[in-house]
């Protein structure tokens, strides 16, 4: 199928919107009524045709916008994009990885022609057409990092594997939810999960730590995570909170269904070939309260969720004080019936709001 | 001596301990204020340590309080100067002639110990040669995520960044790249609205 890229913003007027396909592939995180944290790893081998777990590195409307936005954030702070000097090699097989999983998953969209080390790229949708030398940095406007991820929606995170850890020694990041790449560049994965509650004293970390460093080559795995913004605003960055951190406060009953989203990230992560480090992609979605409760069964489990989180997860999330005009909305959109198992819509089988 | 304990944190936070003699073939010391204390209690269970150490000693507001006893210990070289930055392209020159088995012994305050622990790490001496211990000022260096600049010596919370002017509270997240903790505006939601600075650990 051909996409059609909406021409939007995630600023200033906030023109982003969803259209009915996106709302209906929209990755709903919550398997059942209730959630805490856990260790949800799956394999990354696919999912339901349309679906966002389909391809490796999905493409959606919002594709060619949010890599305007990204553009922006780079231009105004060159640090959301930072390498240490070991990750090179990590940034050309990510690179590659990229390349590859596009043009073989999207051949509509991008090409990609190798003669030896001499490759053409060619990405449609955003006008490129480059050829550059692999492994040659002289041949390439950015970095090999900074290269493909100016070309590819989500953030990311790469990760050098050494003394039974893992490092965050690379990254791209402008679509975070409140975290600093600058900040945290160099920490090892106990380091820069310490801000997180409760996890740590579950075992999370280390569990998932133990994972991660088996993941193999050919064997990608994901999982889901999720938080909330007010305003479509992919960059809710630390570097700029004292700006827009005032706009949690202009939630208001009225407005609420158009500007509260709930933002869920599609984490997944990758072994590198030739670096052997782990690549990290965060890729945020978002969808508006108003749209996710046209599915029904989502109205009512979230619902649910929101009204149940502990208080310490609803503040770390930031939206403490935003939870009771929260729940008031979603309340009205929660008829209290059962829900089915699992995050799909279920739009077939799931009753209409009986209220 | 002014021994603080640390309360419980989170895992970015660094832990301070006691300096212990180590075998080794060199002994870089750096010290500031009180610090000084630290290293006459590691010499004092260690006096043959001396012969091959090389202290860098940043008096600040102790002044000649402990220059004359570290004198006295009569280590193989001595250095005291007037602030870290002055004494940082010494550092750097003797991380360079850094050899395997050299040991280091960091202690003072947290900002003088984690620059220079910064320093050793980008040297690439192994943060388990390295041993660290607090002693004297509470006081923390910290980075304020909105401007990038550095405060040094912070002693409440919240604190105005010296850079860009925005008051900002104190977190335990903690960069060792860095050698800083985090600074994030406290009144970014409720703009004006800034609790009276607080002693920390008060």
């Amino acid at each position: 199928m051909t996409i059609q890229f909406n021409d939007e913003t995630f600023r200033g007027d906030y023109s982003f919107r969803n259209s009915p396909w996106a709302i209906k592939r929209f990755p709903f995180p919550f398997h059942e009524d209730s959630y805490m944290y856990s260790v949800n790893m799956e394999q990354h081998r696919g999912g339901p045709a349309g679906s966002v777990f389909e391809k490796r590195f999905d493409v959606d409307e919002h594709y060619v916008s949010e890599m305007r936005d990204r553009a922006l954030v780079l231009a105004e702070d060159p640090l959301r994009c930072q390498s240490l000097p070991h990750m090179t090699l990590a940034g050309w097989d990510l690179l590659e990885l990229i390349m590859v999983s596009k043009s073989e998953d999207y051949p509509d969209l991008f090409e990609l022609h190798r003669d030896g080390d001499r490759w053409r790229w060619v990405n449609k949708p955003l006008g490129i057409d480059d050829t550059f030398t692999f492994m040659d940095e002289t041949t390439l406007p950015y970095g090999p990092l900074e290269y493909i991820t100016r070309q590819t929606q989500g953030d990311f995170a790469v990760l050098d594997q050494r003394d039974d850890n893992l490092w965050m020694d690379a990254g791209m990041v402008t679509t975070q939810a409140d975290w600093s790449l600058d900040f945290d560049i160099g920490m090892n994965f106990f380091e820069w999960h310490a801000p997180v509650p409760l996890a740590h004293e579950l075992g999370i970390f280390k569990r998932a730590l133990k994972f991660l460093m088996n993941v193999q080559q050919g064997a990608p795995a994901r999982r889901l995570n999720w938080t909330m913004t007010v305003n479509p605003l992919l960059d809710t960055s630390p570097e700029n909170y004292h700006k827009w951190g005032i706009q949690k406060t202009e939630l208001t009953a009225e407005n609420i269904g158009a500007k509260q989203h709930l933002r869920v990230e599609l984490q997944t992560f990758y072994r590198l070939p030739r670096s052997n480090a782990l690549v990290f992609p965060i890729r945020c979605y978002l969808i508006a309260f108003q749209d996710l409760v046209t599915v029904p069964k989502w109205g009512r489990r979230l619902h649910r969720v929101i009204r149940d989180l502990p208080e310490e997860l609803a503040t770390y999330k930031g939206f403490i004080a935003n939870r009771p005009l929260m729940i008031d909305y979603l309340s009205r959109h929660d008829d209290g019936l059962p829900t089915s198992p699992g995050v799909w819509a279920d739009l077939e089988t799931e009753p209409p709001l009986q209220k | 001596m002014s021994r603080v304990q640390f309360p419980t944190s989170i895992a970015s936070r660094p832990v301070y301990g006691t300096l212990a003699p180590r075998p080794g073939k060199a002994h870089l010391m750096m010290a500031d204020a009180e610090g000084a204390g630290a290293l006459l209690d590691l010499a004092s269970q260690d006096a043959g340590l001396m012969a091959r150490a090389h202290i860098l000693y940043i008096p600040r507001a102790t002044g000649e309080a402990f220059a004359a006893g570290l004198r006295a210990l009569n280590p193989a070289q001595l250095y005291i100067g007037p602030s870290f930055d002055a004494a940082l392209p010494r550092l750097r020159r003797v991380l360079s002639d850094a050899h395997m088995g050299l040991q280091v012994y960091l202690a003072g305050t947290e900002g003088l110990m984690g620059r220079a622990a910064a320093e050793v790490a980008a040297a690439g001496i192994p943060y388990g040669a390295v041993q660290t211990e607090h002693r004297g000022s509470l006081a923390r260096r910290m980075q304020c995520v909105h401007c990038k600049g550095i405060t040094e010596d912070v002693t409440t919370d919240p604190f105005v960044c010296s850079h860009c002017g925005l008051n900002l509270f104190v977190r335990d997240h903690y960069s060792r790249r860095l050698a800083a903790f985090q600074g994030v505006c406290i009144d970014a939601e409720d703009p004006g609205n800034v609790p009276e600075p607080v002693e920390l650990y008060k």
